[in-house]
């Protein structure tokens, strides 16, 4: 297996404030990642560095290219899509305009169409909803929303800020399913950032963990799962 | 009743100017939460142009075309030479900014044109419209473009790319940079239409007020009124204030006594106070909620 993404020594700054102390990590391609760590530990920081959304130090490669100093827009059109925390979902326009806006960097009009069915298929509650107002859906449909508008790029690689934030189990369960789907079927390297750690840990093939800005832990997910320090840390048994 | 009739149509005729006005000023609003102070001087600037290319004999809708899409390069340039280094600036900074450019357009304009007042022709003529008393060609010409304007902009926003990924640039700049959109060049797209459209006014207006450099102001405080009465945050509610404050110009300036044409800007400032007082999000805009 081949690392798709490659991070080294990444360090990022909010003004005087460093967040992140050098985090060094890999993806391979077709893999499913997670990320863990307490809050504030600087999960979404090092989401928000990959796509240039904050200033950070360091090298970041995707497919052997480097990242360099490309703007979020230009990262984003290399095939990174990014579903932030919050799900940045367009509140005031409709599920479909969603949709189309997830594909505003092609120009393949027929499969771009093709594409918005093929959401349709993956989560039948946008189809129902797809000409009411994406602010009107609950936090559930919103966050398949936002996965859907990020399959809409066709990425290479998805990152997922705490996708389970403010949803019920049942939902959770529901959409982590549809992520290992998407991660199997359609060959997209996933990266996720979680607190529901145990969730994240048996979706996952790969683990690390993080504390304070620096990566203590990575591994094998079902290793990961079985040690001592994060089960008591993260799983709380 | 007759007179109630023709000053609700040559309100709206009024209106349709205002609107424009407040159309521009509303599109740049919503791209950088900023009021252009300097809207109707860049529409009075693109006013002398149009005028110029006639006294070089050029035929006035083909120097109506080619003024529109030099405001619209215009607006783009203004914004990358002067608005986009100030992105991040303070508020009093963007201020100062739009201050200079009123400033800086209405003295180039003197400089070049004067100042003396000068004839601006129509092309609809000023005949009574249909045989009417009511209202004039021109007017009826007026109402006319500024329809055909908004239904082409309607369009554009509703069912283009481009016009998809400019609405979603104003509403969620990091949204739309994480589904790959440029938000810087949206902005600039934003000045220029807005540019444009405030051409369109200043060329329509000209015949009625007379063309000089501070033919604007009067015309831009009422879009701002316009902007306020509809809503900062609706550019459909920014077309419906135009065309009210208009009616209402009118209806005020012949009914109450004492207000004619010289109470009449007082009258503008007066409903943007009581708007911002009783109703800040105006007619169709959304209050503005922040979590803290």
């Amino acid at each position: 297996m081949t690392a798709m993404l490659n991070v080294k020594d990444l360090r990022a700054y909010y003004g005087q404030v460093q967040a992140l102390h050098g985090l060094t990590f890999s993806l391979n391609e077709g893999s499913l990642t997670t990320l863990l760590g307490a809050n504030g530990a600087g999960k979404t920081t090092t989401l928000r560095a990959i796509c240039n959304m904050v200033r950070s130090t360091g090298a970041i490669e995707f497919e052997g290219k480097p990242i360099g100093a490309r703007s979020t827009e230009n990262v984003v059109r290399l095939g990174i899509a990014h579903v932030p925390q919050g799900r940045g979902t367009f509140t005031n326009m409709t599920v479909e305009e969603n949709l189309q806006l997830g594909a505003i960097s092609r120009s393949d009009k027929k499969a771009i169409v093709a594409d918005i069915e093929r959401m349709y298929e993956h989560f039948p509650v946008l189809k129902q909803r797809y000409t009411q107002q994406a602010g009107t859906l609950s936090g559930g449909e919103q966050q398949m929303l936002a996965v859907a508008r990020a399959l809409m790029l066709r990425p290479r690689l998805m990152l997922l800020d705490e996708p389970s934030f403010g949803l019920a189990p049942l939902i959770v369960r529901d959409l982590f399913r549809i992520l290992g789907k998407i991660n199997r079927e359609e060959k997209v390297t996933i990266l996720v950032v979680e607190q529901n750690a145990q969730l994240a840990l048996e979706l996952a093939d790969q683990a690390y963990v993080i504390e304070t800005g620096r990566i203590v832990m990575s591994g094998n997910a079902k290793d990961i799962a079985n040690n001592e320090d994060v089960r008591k840390s993260y799983l709380g048994y | 009743m007759e007179l109630f009739a023709n000053q609700v149509l040559a309100g709206i005729a009024t209106g349709a100017i205002y609107a424009c006005m407040a159309l521009a000023v509303v599109m740049i609003y919503q791209a950088i939460d900023h009021l252009n102070f300097a809207q109707g001087e860049m529409a009075m600037f693109s006013t002398f142009i149009s005028w110029q290319l006639m006294q070089w004999g050029v035929p006035y809708w083909g120097a109506f075309v080619l003024t529109v899409a030099f405001s619209f390069a215009a607006g783009i340039v203004i914004e990358r030479l002067l608005f986009k280094p100030l992105a991040k600036a303070p508020v009093l900074t963007n201020v100062a900014g739009f201050i200079a450019l009123y400033a800086i357009i209405n003295s180039v304009a003197g400089l070049i044109w004067d100042f003396t007042i000068k004839q601006y022709p129509t092309p609809f003529g000023s005949s009574p419209f249909l045989g009417s008393q009511l209202i004039s060609t021109h007017q009826a010409g007026m109402i006319g473009i500024t329809l055909l304007m908004l239904v082409l902009l309607f369009f554009f926003f509703r069912f283009t790319r481009v016009g998809l990924a400019m609405r979603a640039a104003a509403s969620l700049p990091e949204s739309a940079r994480l589904v790959g959109i440029n938000t810087s060049w949206m902005i600039a797209l934003g000045w220029g239409m807005a540019a444009a459209i405030g051409s369109i006014a200043g060329m329509m207006i000209a015949p009625v007020v007379f063309l000089e450099p501070n033919m604007m102001l009067g015309v831009l405080i009422y879009g701002f009124a316009a902007a306020v009465l509809g809503g900062l945050s609706s550019p459909f509610g920014a077309v419906v204030g135009g065309f009210l404050v208009g009616i209402f110009e009118n209806l005020v300036g012949t009914y109450i006594p004492g207000v004619g044409n010289e109470l009449k800007l007082p009258i503008a400032l007066a409903l943007i106070v009581t708007v911002l007082v009783v109703k800040p999000a105006g007619l169709f805009g959304r209050a503005i909620v922040k979590r803290v």
